[in-house]
């Protein structure tokens, strides 16, 4: 009995000392008070290095972490818990969280680097006058192969994903919306499709992709195919720039039946404690050199002008992943659905992922 | 020594923990199963889950977690039973539990490589001539990778039981004329098929809703109960309809408690099971 006491004595000693340590770390560093910048934002998705410019530059300290899906971050912010000052979500996800009451008004007189956006990219449907969210990076979704492992394939349509000489080489995203959508782009409906007998069509077609399917995978595509363990893979712009950075065998194509457009924004969501701090981040990432190295280092679009300027010809030319306004006319941006409609897309998904076996 | 009071007194702790940590979370998820996406009250996500969809999701689930137990007690059983018998056992126990303290996370991306096209398993079937064959993403590489993380779930109350055995037992069933086989069948083994129920519960209820080693090694092509319910908290955020098949995994999860539970002692414990 003695040494139970004793026991219980210790731990309880021991986690006052650990505590006030903690304590202690926090008040040197400043955690969740007015001179931090908490930031939500996707995995690899900034160059660190630009964070550490940031805090020397502005004095705030960053706490930053990662998200893998829009409907997890929202849930997350909706949840409360962390006072996050910035998140990235993409314009559907936008449109979702305005309607919830998730997001706080921008107040541009802080930005003054907003100027530095290509027009293109302002004033879209999913927020009007960029009240609430400013462009980060944009991007497509398409097939990234390798020719060296194929026989001439070149996917100007979704259709050669279900040619017969890529069994078993096919990877695609987990995500339902990516897949269905896929689906319904083969078909040349609308990636936005809630007709029931379209749905039902393009899942009997994907139900027909079963045999190339090798895999549905998340992040862990990019090693795969850098190590050319698949052929082909569904996957969004920047990770295919990813892929052939690290393998330059690896080609990128988006189909010519359509596909997603998308856009990354920065926003201000409900539950930020630092505004000043946020605006002082959103106006630093919008800075031409900064969007310039961040770009660089992370491969997807950037919609700031002045940065395009800045960057590589080679790259900022290159069609794969600036494709021209007349190409991007031809691609479709993801509206908010509802919930319901998103419940039947992921029934329709798990019943394509369960018939791959 | 111990009057009422402080006996009142130790319960406490308990009491806290059930109600707050089993009771209330069960109560929870039940709340949430009767309401639809407008927060409506509803039976909807019940028939739901009887549709085809989440019955074959039910079925396929049983099969790969029958598999992943089956494979772990024919591995387990003459583990332990090896391991009962030599001089170290101690020391050769804690082998086999040390790997089960690394995060499981790590264990399977470890898999992604030794299982990929250039790793070390297809290197190796290289130098016989046999080729390169696709073994990440197959049910072999997932029934593996799962028997392998459960493996040390399933050696421990064998183990356990074994050790417990009174050897003079097998000595007198061989004095009397039983044969190996015999002597296993009908002494060994009776006398330690709690522990074989114990590793049971063990590895095949967490391997129903096994979620993440299904995307990372069978890249989604099996699904599971547990697949479905993050996808539906997460990704749907249909709450409603995730608690109702966390409920049913519940009810699952009782039943087989029921099948492997003890009995009463006596009824097991001298072999006459029947």
């Amino acid at each position: 009995m003695k040494e139970i006491v004793r026991a219980v004595i210790a731990i309880i000693v021991v986690c006052i000392l650990l505590f006030v340590a903690n304590d202690f770390l926090n008040k040197s560093s400043g955690k969740a008070g007015s001179d931090t910048v908490t930031i939500f934002n996707w995995g690899e998705y900034i160059d660190p290095d630009l964070i550490a410019q940031f805090e020397k530059e502005s004095g705030y300290r960053v706490v930053y972490e990662t998200f893998d899906s829009n409907e997890a971050m929202m849930t997350k912010i909706e949840q409360g818990g962390t006072s996050y000052d910035i998140a990235v979500p993409s314009e559907y996800a936008i449109e979702k969280m305005k309607e919830n009451d998730l997001l706080l008004p921008i107040d541009h007189s802080k930005i003054p680097n907003f100027k530095n956006i290509d027009p293109y990219f302002l004033d879209l449907s999913f927020d009007p006058k960029n009240k609430y969210s400013i462009p980060y990076f944009w991007g497509t979704v398409g097939i990234v192969f390798n020719p060296s492992l194929l026989d001439g394939q070149t996917f100007e349509s979704w259709e050669t994903l279900w040619d017969p000489s890529l069994k078993g080489q096919v990877l695609l995203v987990d995500s339902a919306r990516e897949v269905i959508g896929m689906g319904l782009n083969s078909l040349g409906y609308s990636l936005n499709s809630t007709d029931e007998s379209e749905l039902q069509e393009a899942s009997a077609k994907l139900k027909m992709l079963t045999p190339n399917v090798k895999a549905i995978i998340g992040d862990e595509v990019t090693q795969l195919m850098i190590n050319e363990e698949a052929a082909v893979a569904l996957t969004w712009s920047g990770q295919a720039a990813d892929m052939m950075w690290e393998n330059e065998e690896l080609d990128y194509a988006v189909p010519e039946e359509g596909s997603n457009l998308w856009f990354d924004n920065m926003v201000i969501p409900k539950t930020a404690a630092n505004l000043e701090g946020a605006h002082a981040f959103i106006n630093f990432m919008l800075d031409a050199e900064v969007a310039a190295q961040n770009a660089d280092y992370v491969g997807y679009s950037t919609p700031n002008i002045a940065a395009t300027e800045l960057m590589d010809e080679e790259v900022t030319s290159d069609e794969r992943f600036y494709p021209s306004e007349e190409i991007r006319d031809n691609l479709e941006v993801y509206n908010n659905l509802g919930l319901k409609m998103l419940g039947k897309y992921n029934e329709l998904f798990l019943e394509f992922k369960m018939g791959t076996n | 020594m111990q009057t009422k009071n402080t006996k009142t007194l130790y319960l406490i702790p308990y009491f806290t923990w059930i109600v707050l940590f089993v009771i209330a979370p069960i109560g929870l998820i039940t709340y949430y199963s009767f309401f639809d996406l407008s927060g409506n009250f509803t039976f909807d996500n019940y028939r739901n889950f009887f549709s085809s969809v989440y019955l074959t999701l039910t079925l396929s689930s049983f099969w790969y977690a029958f598999l992943i137990t089956l494979f772990s007690l024919i591995i387990a059983y003459p583990t332990a039973y090896w391991l009962t018998k030599t001089k170290h056992k101690q020391l050769w126990l804690l082998l086999i539990i040390i790997p089960s303290w690394i995060n499981l996370l790590l264990k399977t991306y470890a898999f992604i490589g030794i299982f990929g096209l250039y790793g070390p398993i297809n290197a190796f079937l290289n130098v016989f001539g046999i080729g390169e064959q696709q073994i990440l993403f197959t049910d072999f590489s997932f029934i593996f990778v799962s028997v392998y993380i459960f493996i040390p779930f399933m050696i421990l109350p064998i183990f356990n039981a074994l050790d417990k055995l009174n050897p003079s037992l097998i000595d007198a069933s061989r004095d009397l004329g039983a044969s190996s086989w015999t002597t296993f069948s009908k002494v060994i083994f009776p006398l330690t098929v709690n522990g074989v129920k114990a590793g049971i519960q063990a590895v095949f209820i967490p391997s129903l809703s096994l979620f993440m080693i299904t995307r990372l090694i069978a890249g989604n092509k099996v699904i599971t109960l547990g697949t479905a319910i993050e996808q539906q908290f997460l990704v749907t955020q249909n709450w409603g309809m995730g608690s109702t098949i966390a409920v049913f995994l519940i009810i699952f999860m009782v039943i087989i408690m029921i099948i492997t539970g003890q009995r009463e002692k006596g009824a097991t414990s001298n072999g006459k099971n029947k």
